[in-house]
């Protein structure tokens, strides 16, 4: 039986139950007996009671049985397998799973005892997953079957069933926060026993991937990730530099001067660059700016590097125009009119009001506007991993090829991995460093938003 | 000072022409930004268009194909898999020396590389079809080969060339002359897996996966989403419950997205064993991603659903389950789902997330199921990226139009939904 078949069969045994046990208090009803719920009640109460223990047996289920099975597998191998090292092990464990699964042509030696237990284990799991979850349906359905009776408070059971869910739900926000943070930390953690905080944060000298090789782990690798970080400051500077001028020029434009009309129109047209994915950008980073910034580079006698810091900087500051420009508009516009008005009265012309009153005003919106952009600046990975260069150069020149901490995380994590090596986790290690930095960012532009908006409310 | 002597009047007069000069500035400073946001969005649109639109169109041989029975060993009574085993490349070239009988051996197998290896599988595929075709002569269109596409599609009119030899540009330039050669409608583009070959590269697979990342994503995050939002906004007893969950989903909105990859890494692929590189996932590490804009976008359409229709409903003798499950949800809905058309939009061009947790793997099949390994269109363009073959490039872009098409619809979708809404209103 397959997932989806699994899957229908659930929902229908659902509906199934819920119909007999509205059926079953409709019948009373009609007999002329009065119930404490409405019919509908007594059914949701009956499939919760077969259901909910079903679904709670699956899914344990689900997350014991690898392991379960992959300690009966390792029963069965050869003695000289199992005397192997635990890797070797691991191997002929998931070899013997694929056969199984009939993903390899042929069977190995000394392993064809293995397999066959393997495929016959694999029918009799079935069988038995089949059997517990009938049992565990049938034991909740005659619970709550014998427990019936027409005074039975069912809404009041079905509704604080209702409410646990509902407070299950709001609780994965914070789980999933929870799981960042213990994700990030518990790496981070095991990372720093292999490389020192302080080499991490202050070196200069960025090689992960020497240690590759297992003669050389520890010796020659180094993580030192200034270059990292004066790379990511650099790209986000750029960028910042592009949105900064152009967001806000175009937010005091469109609340200000600009007509319904044009406003109507330019608005979600600017907005599109927010819904572009990101990758969209890196394509057009790589493909595009990049030749053109370096031909520029070449008709001008300046070299210039083919992964240049100033292309992906660039193309990243367009892609943040409408953060910095929806955002400074919606402040702007936050701003009161009697603030206009008295400016006007006293002889200023558009610009001066807007310079000398509305812009000071919503000075502390339009900074939190600019952190939030920084902030995405800084975690924007597609356009920086295929764009920038891999090489961790220390380099002030926004002509250069500079790597940034996103770039560096997709490159230490994509492909195999081995999880006790510091180079996959020094990217953990890189994550903890970008969440902080973003989470601080956004905690601070946050508050000064409310800050701003008590202000005037 | 000589100003002192002025009276204001005065003063306020002399400045006005630098003021009023100033005020052009700013005005056209403002409109030259705008102008820049719009022309950016032109420039990046119309390079993607000019690069990708090339795409939909595959550049086919036409040729007379005789199909030799005795050849290819067959009767027209053979079994499928007897058809797909037997020679067709070889057909194909035999038939292709017949044409030209004087070449060398050096000259016939450049003539070779010019048509696709998958033009034999298109041939086998044809005679699956039509059996009794056999022993005739068919008028088939061969597969050309991607250097082949390239030339017949950018390179021809400029008069230059890559990659391709003298006397195969002469064989090319009478094919082309004579009508033999032209493009048509690129199915397979969608209707093909990835491949090695740009010639054979399609979508498929790619779309595939997206649908499958997308629907569990859909299937998670939306009772979800909704649930926190209706327990946020209607039963949640404690002010510190609700400001803990609200200062979660904020900071879930504005942590960089490659994050969640190393959640889903961590925890769901190391700790709980889930199977890297399937929709199953991807579409766990995305409705992490898609949660807070559902979550604020639902709770802002309950908070607009009129408390007099709430209380109707009490004064009717409902429960506060009933009111909101009867009566709050299903006015609620339509701004829910707008939210939620927009959170999958949003999750339809995630790609560093997915990188993390192996779905940047080769994949040739189409994924049928939520647990077959696959990929999704965002990475396959990135995969596509980084590939040298100028035919690729093409590719990616016709790939990233595809992207954008979707998203363009969903977009769409969603406003549309806005606005009808907002006119019941």
């Amino acid at each position: 039986m397959n997932d989806s078949t699994l899957f229908i069969v659930i929902v229908l045994t659902f509906i199934g139950v819920y119909r007999l046990g509205r059926n079953r208090a409709q019948a009373l009803a009609m007999a002329g007996t009065r119930l404490h719920s409405l019919p509908s009640h007594y059914g949701v109460l009956l499939a919760m009671w077969a259901g909910l223990p079903v679904l709670i047996t699956l899914l344990l289920w689900r997350l014991l049985e690898p392991t379960l099975v992959d300690a009966m597998i390792l029963r069965q191998l050869p003695e000289t397998v199992r005397a192997g090292s635990d890797a070797q092990v691991q191997l002929a464990i998931s070899m013997v799973r694929n056969i199984a699964a009939g993903a390899a042509l042929a069977t190995p030696d000394g392993f064809e005892s293995s397999v066959s237990h393997v495929i016959a284990l694999q029918a009799r799991m079935v069988l038995l997953q089949a059997g517990v979850l009938l049992a565990v349906a049938l034991f909740g359905l005659a619970v709550c079957w014998y427990r019936f009776t027409p005074n039975q408070a069912a809404r009041t059971d079905v509704e604080r069933m209702v409410r646990v869910l509902l407070l299950c739900s709001s609780a994965v926000a914070v789980l999933t926060t929870v799981g960042i943070l213990a994700s990030v930390l518990y790496e981070s953690w095991l990372f720093f026993g292999m490389v020192s905080p302080l080499e991490f944060l202050f070196g200069t000298h960025w090689s992960p991937q020497i240690s590759l090789r297992d003669e050389q782990t520890g010796s020659s690798a180094s993580f030192g990730a200034v270059p990292l970080f004066a790379g990511t400051l650099m790209i986000a500077m750029i960028a910042m530099l592009i949105a900064v001028p152009v967001g806000l020029m175009a937010a005091i434009y469109l609340s200000e001067y600009a007509t319904d009309s044009v406003r109507n129109m330019a608005k979600p047209t600017l907005e599109v660059l927010a819904g572009i994915p990101s990758i969209v950008y890196g394509f057009f980073a790589l493909l595009t700016v990049a030749p053109l910034i370096r031909e520029l580079g070449t008709a001008l006698g300046v070299s210039v590097s083919s992964a240049s810091a100033l292309a992906v900087g660039v193309v990243m500051g367009i892609m943040i125009i409408p953060f910095i420009s929806s955002l400074s508009d919606d402040v702007l516009n936050a701003v009161p009119q009697s603030l206009r008005d008295g400016s006007d009265a006293l002889g200023a012309t558009r610009n001066e009001t807007i310079r000398q009153v509305v812009v000071p005003a919503a000075l502390p919106g339009i900074v939190a506007a600019i952190m939030l952009a920084f902030s995405r600046a800084i975690g924007e990975t597609m356009i920086v991993t295929m764009a920038a260069g891999m090489v961790a150069n220390l380099s002030a020149n926004p002509l250069d090829s500079v790597t940034t901490v996103t770039a560096q995380m997709v490159s230490l994590l994509v492909g195999d991995q081995a999880f006790d090596s510091p180079k996959t986790l020094a990217a953990f290690a890189l994550g903890l460093v970008l969440f902080i930095t973003t989470l601080a960012l956004n905690y601070v532009a946050v508050n000064m938003v409310k800050k701003y908006r008590e202000h005037y409310d | 000072m000589t100003d002192s002597s002025l009276s204001t009047r005065q003063k306020v007069e002399r400045s006005l022409a630098r003021r009023r000069a100033t005020e052009t500035r700013f005005h056209a400073l403002g409109f030259m930004a705008v102008l820049f946001g719009l022309l950016s969005v032109v420039v990046l649109f119309g390079d993607i268009l000019l690069k990708g639109s090339s795409t939909f169109r595959q550049t086919v041989i036409v040729t007379d194909i005789h199909l030799d029975a005795q050849f290819l060993g067959l009767t027209p009574r053979s079994k499928e898999a007897h058809i797909r085993r037997a020679d067709f490349e070889g057909l194909i070239r035999q038939q292709l020396h017949a044409a030209m009988p004087t070449m060398t051996e050096d000259e016939a197998r450049e003539l070779h590389r010019l048509i696709s290896i998958g033009a034999a599988w298109q041939l086998s595929d044809w005679v699956v079809e039509n059996p009794q075709h056999l022993n005739q002569t068919i008028r088939f269109e061969l597969l050309a080969d991607h250097l082949v596409d390239q030339w017949f599609k950018h390179d021809r009119r400029k008069g230059i060339s890559q990659r391709l030899s003298d006397v195969q540009l002469s064989w090319l330039h009478e094919w082309a002359d004579s009508g033999q050669m032209y493009t048509r409608f690129n199915r397979l583009f969608f209707t093909h897996g990835d491949s090695q070959e740009p010639e054979l590269a399609g979508v498929r697979g790619a779309m595939m996966g997206t649908f499958l990342t997308l629907m569990v994503t859909l299937v998670l995050s939306f009772p979800i989403g909704i649930a926190t939002a209706i327990y946020l906004e209607q039963f949640a007893p404690a002010r510190q419950w609700i400001n803990l969950v609200e200062i979660n989903i904020n900071n879930l909105a504005a942590v960089p997205s490659i994050t969640f990859g190393l959640l889903g890494l961590a925890i769901f692929i190391n700790l709980f064993g889930v199977t890297r590189s399937t929709p199953l996932i991807g579409g766990l590490v995305l409705t992490l991603m898609a949660l807070p804009t559902i979550i604020i976008s639902a709770r802002a359409a309950i908070k607009s659903v009129p408390l007099s229709i709430q209380e109707a409903a009490y004064g009717l003798g409902a429960s506060k389950v009933q009111v909101v499950f009867h009566h709050v949800l299903p006015l609620a809905l339509p701004g829910m789902l707008t939210g939620t058309i927009l959170a999958m939009a949003q999750a339809l061009g995630a790609t560093a997330p997915l990188l993390l947790i192996g779905m940047v793997a080769f994949v040739v099949d189409v994924p049928n199921a939520i647990s077959d390994p696959s990929t999704v269109l965002p990475v396959q363009i990135f995969l596509w990226a980084d590939s040298p073959e100028r035919a690729f490039i093409e590719r990616t872009s016709g790939a990233i139009l595809v992207l954008l098409g979707f998203l363009i619809s969903m977009n769409t979708l969603a406003v549309l939904l806005r606005q009808r809404i907002e006119r019941r209103r």
